[in-house]
């Protein structure tokens, strides 16, 4: 079961700082992740949780610090170092990213079929028939009727949206996948369903993952690990367990007690 | 490999931030160890700090003090000092845990939440179910049951389902809480036969039960958690 590989982490944030103009984004972040392994990364607004998503994402830069990701060759290289094909294939095929809100990693005006064959488009598939199977193959595992494929996201359901942009990053089998609030707007009943859906899809695939959302419920269910964020800073990471069950900063004990027992 | 299991001088205290920061000391200088095949109950009243003790074994609590020694082939793990990723491996290869309530997940069938240690540990999906559904046979839960998420279970049927999934899969040291709290006698035998099991195969064993019966029948040796009382 495991590689040489296995050994070494996927992906590796050193000294992770980030400020916009005099305003303190995040600062001093740094954390390994291996394969097969889910960080959730908790904290209220403003704690700088969605600014290092975007760092580690490459979608921002960082004012200080670096992140080296292991590549599919087995080379870890520092992403800031990467040329543009190198980033447009980890953007593309090894990451994906669940944004909160399925507009924005959907476009919501071509069918759900497309939605998720595009991905497969961009890597170099060219046979319809090879991509209309996988793209059905896929939202057949995130639950949606295949025969709704040819539907525009724009008619699906606030849930539908949301396992429909999890099929369009899955499909090109990424080792990564960031996600952003993934089940935040969403009604609970269909929450549950999707947190259960993520939950086999990160198993099943081995996937790492960093999930970042103020819900400890969702961490609780979906992560190994927890790293808690405030004003920016890291101030507390563990064992999911041990951080919800035996928190030690103050702020932590604050987040655990003001969960409402269902 | 004559020790399984060994604490040395563990401590553990809670400082409560909302209350004021008060520190609450449960225990100190916790020493003991257990060798394969042996079972140790815990002693002592509610409170007594029995239930941290097995959390910090499992890592699901922090250890203050002391050493957590670990047996892995020939060599060991401190559990007080290892990393969350090698915590998480001993947890697949070598401890189990049944906590006194199933944490339910939503919608995944009981017999999947059975056989999920096995799969986990890469066995493969068939195979796992069908050793979770003998297990969950001989502790009488309905077959019916097995396709249901267990959230809407009763009391007893939920730990049952959590005993089936703790003692599914062979792990050499297994950490028991209160395994037959809300369980019938016959139930009870059921659970008292797995134990007696897994010692005869080599499995070291921490229990905490309050049932006297089913403490004379599994213990080998009775630890009173309350000698290791923090002085506050």
């Amino acid at each position: 079961m495991s590689t040489r590989h296995d050994e070494e982490p996927l992906l590796i944030a050193d000294g992770l700082t980030k400020w916009y103009g005099r305003n303190l984004g995040c600062r001093d972040v740094s954390f390994a992740l291996y394969e097969g392994e889910v960080m959730a990364v908790v904290g209220e607004s403003g704690s700088g949780k969605s600014t290092l998503l975007q760092l580690l994402a490459m979608q921002i830069e960082a004012t200080a610090g670096r992140v080296h990701y292991r590549m599919r060759d087995g080379a870890t290289r520092d992403l800031a170092l990467l040329g543009e094909a190198e980033r447009r294939f980890l953007a593309r095929t090894d990451w994906g990213y669940v944004h909160q809100d399925p507009t924005l990693g959907l476009r919501m005006t071509v069918s759900g079929g497309a939605n998720v064959g595009e991905r497969l488009m961009a890597v170099g598939w060219r046979h319809y028939g090879r991509i209309r199977a996988a793209a059905t193959d896929w939202l057949d595992r995130v639950e949606i009727d295949p025969s709704r494929m040819d539907e525009a996201p724009l008619v699906y359901s606030g849930g539908m949206r949301q396992r429909l942009q999890i099929a369009r990053n899955l499909v090109s089998a990424p080792r990564l996948v960031f996600m952003d609030e993934p089940t935040g707007g969403l009604d609970v009943s269909v929450q549950a369903r999707l947190l259960d859906l993520l939950r086999g899809l990160v198993a099943d695939l081995r996937l790492s993952a960093v999930v970042v959302t103020h819900d400890l419920a969702v961490a609780r269910l979906l992560s190994h690990r927890i790293m808690v964020m405030r004003g920016g800073e890291v101030i507390e990471t563990g064992l999911t367990d041990q951080v919800l069950d035996d928190p030690r900063e103050a702020y932590t004990q604050l987040l655990v007690a003001s969960i409402l027992p269902p | 490999m004559s020790i399984a299991l060994e604490l040395a001088g563990v401590a553990k205290s809670f400082t409560m931030h909302l209350q004021g920061g008060i520190r609450l000391s449960v225990v100190s200088g916790v020493t003991f160890a257990v060798r394969p095949g042996e079972c140790a109950v815990l002693s002592g009243p509610s409170g007594a700090g029995k239930s941290s003790v097995l959390k910090m074994i499992f890592g699901s609590y922090r250890c203050e003090r002391g050493r957590i020694l670990v047996g892995q082939g020939e060599d060991y793990v401190d559990v007080a000092r290892a990393s969350p990723r090698q915590i998480l491996a001993l947890r697949r290869t070598t401890i189990g845990y049944v906590s006194q309530f199933l944490r339910a997940v939503p919608r995944v069938p009981a017999i999947e939440v059975v056989a999920e240690p096995l799969v986990l540990a890469g066995a493969p999906r068939e195979a796992a179910a069908k050793r979770a559904a003998e297990m969950l046979r001989r502790l009488h839960v309905p077959a019916p049951l097995w396709g249901l998420p267990p959230a809407t279970f009763s009391g007893g049927e939920q730990q049952r389902v959590n005993i089936a999934r703790g003692f599914l899969a062979d792990l050499p040291i297994l950490l028991l809480d209160e395994p037959t709290a809300s369980l019938d006698s016959e139930n009870c035998a059921v659970v008292t036969g797995l134990i007696a099991e897994k010692k005869k195969r080599g499995a070291a064993i921490v229990a905490i039960v309050h049932d006297a019966h089913v403490r004379d029948r599994i213990a080998d040796v009775v630890i009173d958690v309350t000698q290791f009382a923090a002085a506050a």
